[in-house]
């Protein structure tokens, strides 16, 4: 029975990366498509339009601009599967090298906002769903507003004042060690806070009431026990599917929250690169963050599936 | 106590609805009559009072040329408003255009529509949006367009399912027997039952618009001819220490203006969704 089911598991597993192929594709072409949206020709965009003839047509044959567009569509994909996204015009370095050098620090950045969101979230969460109908809960129901109303380009300069400007406790700007990312982590984290902190109160409210819990309470298990370990496990799916959508806004989130912070990863690269005109870049980058989105839903999707039992072996 | 006064005294819900309506209205009448009570023009430079704090002449204000805060703020509210209709508005026509044929047609017109849908669905909106405003340049026009491009997705998304479940029920059945036509059945019984679920979402999509914009302008690929609140908070970031004013009051607009939409949003998916208000509040 159980191997039968891990069988379906596979299958399910298979079945869902065979759909991520066209997805991954229709990303592809519209990336590719960006730099043939830019109106007039991207040579006289990149060099000015007084530049020498022989200068634009070495750049031309340099980008493959002076090949059919079909031929230079096909050149792009067979160099992602190479692993080549093409050269940057400003670091005269390949794009791929360009942005995994920056990554890590996109990553961290999402990493810890994750973890604020969490720390934030779950006890203003249960907070609610306990206190629910009470002054608490309207509290935690107006901060929330506030949370997912606040544009993080705004919430980074207020704690920028606060915790650096006035306090001194924490660095302005940068990427220096664990202090650095606080704020940064806090800004971006927010938005997804304030969604979590609504998931969780309402999937909590859902079990609350149910017998298993009272059976617990009747054992004469301590509330925080029944509410943190035995309520929250069974309102944590819900919020797992939430948190998984969600992810994917942490990584095109963390562009302005990087700007904001001069926090060098992936988002400040997009943006140096569209002030550069560095194309090549702009579309890895476009690129890279897509296909972390596409992957981060379908972790949410298995993850899903693997914490309820009832999904697997389902095909 | 029945559903609506149970709600009612949740929150001291019509209060905060109330004052949210109010502002928005405040900022709606700011926006529209800007030229009436703007102070000064918003492009009026008076280089002496740059970075000066708020004052009598300059309630909010000014920036380092010397403009004047309250100004910008009036002006560029109609930048965020007008972003926030226009986007919303061609998303919703296109989106609910695609949807309803999608859902109704069904087939593989279904098929074709809803994998064009699903694969751009992947792709985080306001990254899109950044890339393609900075590609063509930053313009009101780029913006609108960099916006509507993921718009629609949703409303296509909304209105299918919508479409496909309306389909099922019994009074669109009867129309067919009957006789009515594709068009009748759309614009007589299907549409009438879409105005609610899509109002509500398009509510929400003016807030979310108004955001993404406030995030073009403030990373400088917004409309360069209008003063707008991204660019003039942006300009406040560089001056945290000696300005905080700067940063401070076109953020709050942004805020307001979006909070104010959400609570309406949420106020109109209440009223329309009657298992969601017991699903939300008050158990």
């Amino acid at each position: 029975m159980a191997t039968r089911r891990r069988g379906y598991d596979l299958i399910m597993l298979k079945r869902r990366l065979l759909t991520l192929i066209p997805t991954l594709f229709g990303v592809v072409t519209l990336v590719f498509a960006f730099i043939h949206l830019v109106p007039g020709d991207p040579v006289d965009v990149m060099l000015g339009e007084t530049a020498r003839a022989a200068d634009k047509a070495a750049l031309r044959a340099q980008l493959g601009l002076d090949e059919p567009l079909v031929t230079q569509f096909v050149n792009y994909l067979t160099g992602i599967f190479k692993g080549d996204l093409g050269s940057s015009f400003a670091y005269h370095k390949p794009v791929a090298e360009v942005i995994f050098s920056r990554l890590p620090a996109t990553l961290e950045l999402a990493a810890w906002s994750l973890a604020a969101a969490l720390i934030i979230a779950l006890p203003l969460g249960v907070l609610a769903a306990v206190r629910r109908g009470k002054r608490a809960d309207r509290v935690t129901l107006l901060a929330s507003l506030i949370g997912v109303s606040m544009p993080n380009f705004w919430l980074g300069p207020l704690l920028v004042i606060l915790f650096s400007v006035k306090l001194g406790w924490l660095p302005v700007s940068g990427r220096s060690g664990i202090a650095s990312v606080i704020l940064p982590a806090i800004t971006l984290g927010t938005a997804l806070a304030a969604i979590l902190s609504r998931m969780v109160r309402s999937s909590l409210v859902d079990v609350l009431d149910m017998e298993y819990l009272q059976a617990a309470r009747a054992r004469g298990v301590s509330e925080a026990k029944v509410i943190w370990v035995h309520a929250l496990r069974n309102a944590a799916l819900p919020v797992i599917t939430v948190l998984g959508l969600q992810l994917g806004s942490l990584l095109s989130g963390a562009v302005i929250t990087e700007a904001v912070f001069a926090w060098p990863g992936i988002g400040t690269l997009l943006l140096q690169a569209i002030q550069g005109r560095d194309y090549p870049v702009v579309q890895g980058c476009v690129l890279i963050i897509s296909a972390g989105y596409v992957f981060a839903n379908l972790l949410a999707d298995l993850a899903h599936r693997w914490a309820d039992p009832r999904l697997r072996g389902e095909r | 106590m029945n559903n609506r006064a149970r709600m009612v005294s949740f929150f001291g819900e019509s209060l905060f609805v109330t004052l949210s309506a109010a502002v928005l209205i405040i900022l709606f009448a700011g926006a529209l009559l800007a030229p009436i009570l703007a102070p000064v023009g918003p492009e009026v430079l008076d280089l002496a009072g740059g970075l000066e704090p708020p004052s009598i002449s300059h309630p909010l204000g000014q920036d380092k040329l010397g403009r004047d805060v309250l100004s910008g703020i009036l002006y560029g509210g109609r930048v965020s408003l007008l972003v926030g209709v226009v986007v919303v508005g061609i998303s919703l026509i296109i989106g609910s255009a695609v949807g309803f044929v999608s859902g109704y047609l069904g087939g593989w017109v279904d098929e074709l529509f809803m994998r064009v849908v699903d694969i751009l669905l992947a792709f985080p909106g306001i990254l899109l949006a950044i890339a393609l405003a900075g590609v063509l340049g930053p313009s009101l026009g780029n913006v609108i367009f960099a916006l509507s491009i993921l718009g629609w997705v949703g409303f296509a998304r909304l209105t299918r399912g919508e479409v496909l479940a309306l389909k099922e029920r019994e009074f669109v059945k009867a129309a067919v027997v009957v006789g009515a036509g594709p068009v009748r059945i759309a614009l007589k019984h299907i549409l009438p039952n879409l105005i609610g679920p899509l109002g509500v979402q398009a509510t929400f999509s003016v807030a979310a618009t108004i955001l993404a914009e406030s995030s073009l302008s403030f990373l400088g690929l917004g409309p360069q001819e209008v003063p707008t609140w991204g660019a003039i908070l942006s300009q406040g970031v560089d001056y945290l220490l000696f300005a905080p004013h700067l940063a401070f009051f076109p953020g709050l607009a942004i805020m307001l203006t979006v909070l104010g939409i959400n609570v309406l949003g949420d106020e109109l998916r209440l009223r329309f969704d009657p298992l969601g208000r017991r699903g939300e509040r008050g158990r």
